[in-house]
Parts: structure tokens; C-alpha cells; sequence
């Protein structure tokens, strides 16, 4: 069934298990003790960023397949993207598995487009279980959209730290705590912001815009949700989306939580908190959804966001178009 | 506020955005790299003086000098030093000799994992090149200004 452009499952596909790996700096915030695997070392003991965060992917995807106690043959699909060129590590990371694959672009909104697509694919009786995951590396990021890691220059006030992680989940017909039920779909928003370092002033119209269209579709006001779930607005995005909804009469002050403004414990260089594709995937999938099975959270609206942009259209001046995909999350008891 | 409802929606977003930014710190940062530019220099005086002292002169002087403080610059560099040097001094590291080499070798050993031809060569001047290109340019320029005057 759908109303305006959200989707409402009618089996509500469950979600199964869920895995995360997060690095150093994350360990020492709220996650790091609910995330599975904590590295030591960001490179993971391979040679590169690159394939640390493709190892860091597989794994995983690796972990939440044994964790729904399935095997290859019983996964028919697995989405996944990540902000790399070409999606490489999400491609790449899709060789160790004998399922089929397939790729997604949504920037940091990933993990919320894969449990979208994948419950719409299970409530459409094409799938059985499908996995969900998403997750980004800081030094693999730097590198393609700033500068080189060593380069001695300052970062402004209003960046963030991309998160070093990876979370997936399986999504699945019949077993599991939590339901995925219902969906909507985000729009590309892009309100002139130019700044690169500010991304959470990008995004937070493509999150206020989803979000409202949510309420409004699933007749529903911010109170009844226990909490609301953004991707990496970091602080400044935070509260700018909070003005924003305020100004339509929404209220989020209250149970509005962002992934990328809780993920870092300590305030050194992060300034504005978390973002990243790994940054909505590895709260999601260690602490909230581990919350949500012990009964803490009941309703949950989890809306990742976004930003849409590249090297080469922020170098030609244009803004970044954003976008925000939101999932309802509901937890049996 | 943001005033989405009125014609000038994006004009209005951004001047509340930029309303919003958090302040640089311009005096604490002026200070800092007014602190460790400093003390940069004050470290190739004292080279100055020791390699005078040991009897160069002249040009030999003033390269040598230059190539130590090169040097550490990159010894810096590798030893992952340098960019926390930076993150808190800015300008003060960045504008000495070292500041060159900085950008220099830090490109220099994050494409190496591209191979020592196509990494670690081709993109070595991918921050620098700029420099590069607008110092010998206005060299040039200031050159023939100069000639007539």
C-alpha cells in the first residue's frame, strides 16, 4: 500500500540480526561497547584504507548472516553502497559472497535506502532474507574528498569526522524483534548551500522535508515516536532541522537524536560530530536496534541523510542536492 | 525565520545558516600561528648561525639552511607529526619552507598505495603544483615590472 510516497508493509519485514564494526576513535563513544568487532589498528592489517574498509564491510555482512544463523544459499539479495568512487567497497566486498548483489548510491543515507529497498523487495514476495549494509572509512574519504591525511591544515569549526565502521543487517520474512513498517521515500532537497564543510546545513532540508511528509502520510506527530533517528547532521544540522520543523509546527526537540552528534565521546577535531555512510549504519546497528530488542525503544522513525555531491561538482561551485530516506521501526515485545 | 514560504527561500536559508556558523577563533589563531611560525624561524636561524659558524656563507648558507628545515619538514611529515603541528598552528606552519615540504611529501605517501609512478610522482604536486605555478608566475610578473621600471 502507499500514501503520498510512503510505502506501508503489509508482512512487515523483520529485521533478523545485525552486525557492526567500528574503529578506534568510535570505540571510546557510546557504541563501542555494542559494537561486535572494535578494531585497534584503522588499516585492519591490510595494506590499505581502501581494502580496510572493504574488509571492514564483508565482515560485516559476514557476522550478521552467521548471527541470523543462515547461510549463503538462504540470502537472496544483499544492498549495499558506500561513498567511495565506483562504490568500490561495497562491490569489491560482494565477492567473498554467493548471493547476488546490489550496488547503492545515497551517500551517508545508504543504510536507510538498503532497509527500504530490501523490505519492499521481502513485502513484495520476491525475497525471502536480504541484507542491508552500508559502512565508510575516515582516512579512505579524506583522501577523496579532502586533502591527504598528513597535510597540515586546520578544519573548520563546522566539519565533521567521518565515521570508520560498518554495519549491516539481515531483513527477513519471518523471524525476528524488530519490524520494518512503513517507508518514505526522500526527495533531493538542495537549498544553495555551497560549503562543503558545512554539510549538516545541506542536509537538514532534505531531512525536515522527510520527516514531514512522513507525519503527514502516516498520520503520526513526532510524540508518538519514541525516538527519531537522523543520519549525520552533526550538531549544527541538528538543530537547524529542528528550526526548520519547528517553523511547520512540528516539535522534535524532544526525542530527536542524531547518529553523527551522539557517535564521538570526546570533542577534539570532530567539532560538529560524526558523518559517513558507517556513521547512521553503526549506531543503527549496535545501539539502537540492540535497545530496541530489550524493549527500550518501542517505535523508532530512523531517517538517514545524505549529501549528494562529488569533487568535481563542488570544485564547478554548485550546491549540494541532499536526500533523506525514513523507515518506521516498531519493536515486539 | 528561514523563511522557506518567501520567494527568496535560499537567499533567506543561507543567511540564517551563516547566522548560525560557529565563530573562528581569529585571535587564539593569530596567536598560535604567530607562536610556532615563529619558532619555526627561530629554528633556521639558529642553523644559520651554527653553519656559519662551521664557515659557509653566502648562497651555500642560505641553501643549506633551507635544506635542513626541508628535511625535517618531511621527517615530520612521515612520522604522522606535522598535520598536528598544523591542525592547531594553521598559517604558522603552513606558510615557513616546511609548510612546502608538508604538502609536498603528504601527497607523496598517500597515493603511494597507487604505485611509485602514477601515485607517489604524478600526484606529489597535486597541493604544491599550485604553489608552484603562481610563485614562478608572479616571479615573472614582479621580473618584468621591475625591468622597466
Amino acid at each position: 500500500m502507499k500514501k503520498g510516497n510512503t510505502l506501508f508493509f503489509e508482512t512487515q519485514p523483520k529485521i533478523r540480526s545485525y552486525a557492526a564494526i567500528c574503529g578506534s576513535k568510535e570505540k571510546e563513544g557510546v557504541i563501542g561497547s555494542y559494537a561486535d568487532i572494535t578494531l585497534s589498528d584503522d588499516m585492519y592489517g591490510e595494506s590499505t584504507y581502501e581494502k580496510a574498509e572493504c574488509k571492514m564491510l564483508s565482515n560485516a555482512v559476514r557476522l550478521a548472516v552467521e548471527k541470523a544463523a543462515l547461510t549463503d544459499a538462504d540470502i537472496d539479495v544483499l544492498l549495499s553502497g558506500d561513498l567511495l568512487n565506483q562504490i568500490i567497497s561495497a562491490s569489491f566486498a560482494a565477492r567473498d559472497f554467493q548471493f547476488p548483489f546490489l550496488g547503492l548510491y545515497s551517500a551517508c543515507s545508504t543504510m536507510s535506502e538498503g532497509m527500504l529497498l530490501a523490505a519492499a523487495l521481502i513485502d513484495g514476495g520476491f525475497a525471502e532474507n536480504c541484507v542491508a549494509a552500508t559502512g565508510s572509512h575516515f582516512a579512505s574519504a579524506e583522501r577523496q574528498y579532502r586533502y591527504p591525511l598528513e597535510l597540515g591544515c586546520t578544519r573548520p569549526p563546522q566539519s565533521q569526522w567521518t565515521v570508520t565502521g560498518a554495519g549491516g543487517c539481515v531483513i527477513s520474512a519471518d523471524k525476528g524483534d524488530i519490524r520494518i513498517v512503513n517507508a518514505t521515500l526522500g526527495r533531493v532537497r538542495d537549498w544553495g548551500v555551497t560549503d562543503v564543510n558545512n554539510m549538516g546545513a545541506a542536509m537538514a532540508p532534505a531531512a525536515a522535508d522527510t520527516l514531514m511528509r512522513h507525519f503527514k502520510d502516516t498520520d503520526t506527530l513526532p510524540e508518538d515516536y519514541d525516538m527519531i533517528i537522523t543520519g549525520d547532521l552533526g550538531a549544527l544540522g541538528s538543530r537547524i532541522l529542528k528550526d526548520l520543523m519547528w517553523e511547520k509546527g512540528y516539535s522534535i526537540s524532544e526525542n530527536h537524536v542524531d547518529c553523527g552528534e551522539i557517535i564521538y565521546k570526546v570533542i577534539e577535531d570532530e567539532f560538529q560530530g560524526g558523518s559517513g555512510a558507517g556513521c547512521s549504519a553503526v549506531v543503527m546497528n549496535s545501539y539502537v536496534f540492540t535497545k530496541m530488542s530489550a524493549g527500550l525503544y518501542k517505535r523508532v522513525l530512523f531517517a538517514a541523510t545524505g549529501a549528494l555531491l562529488s569533487t568535481v561538482s563542488s570544485g564547478q561551485g554548485e550546491s549540494i542536492p541532499c536526500i533523506s530516506h525514513a523507515v518506521q521501526l516498531e519493536a515486539d515485545l | 525565520m528561514t523563511g522557506k514560504n518567501a520567494q527568496n527561500c535560499n537567499e533567506n536559508y543561507l543567511k540564517y545558516v551563516k547566522q548560525l556558523d560557529p565563530p573562528t577563533k581569529h585571535f587564539k589563531n593569530c596567536l598560535s600561528a604567530f607562536g610556532v611560525g615563529g619558532l619555526i624561524c627561530t629554528i633556521g636561524q639558529f642553523f644559520r648561525f651554527m653553519l656559519e659558524y662551521a664557515g659557509l656563507s653566502g648562497d651555500e648558507l642560505a641553501g643549506a639552511v633551507s635544506v635542513i628545515l626541508i628535511f625535517l619538514g618531511c621527517l615530520l611529515t612521515g612520522l604522522g607529526v606535522y598535520d598536528r603541528i598544523g591542525r592547531h598552528a594553521g598559517a604558522g606552519s603552513i606558510v615557513p619552507i616546511t609548510g612546502f615540504a608538508n604538502s609536498v611529501t603528504s601527497p607523496a605517501l598517500e597515493f603511494k598505495t597507487e604505485g611509485y609512478i602514477y601515485g607517489t610522482a604524478a600526484k606529489m604536486f597535486t597541493i604544491a603544483g599550485a604553489i608552484i605555478v603562481y610563485g614562478v608566475f608572479s616571479g615573472v610578473l614582479v621580473g618584468i615590472i621591475y625591468y622597466f621600471l
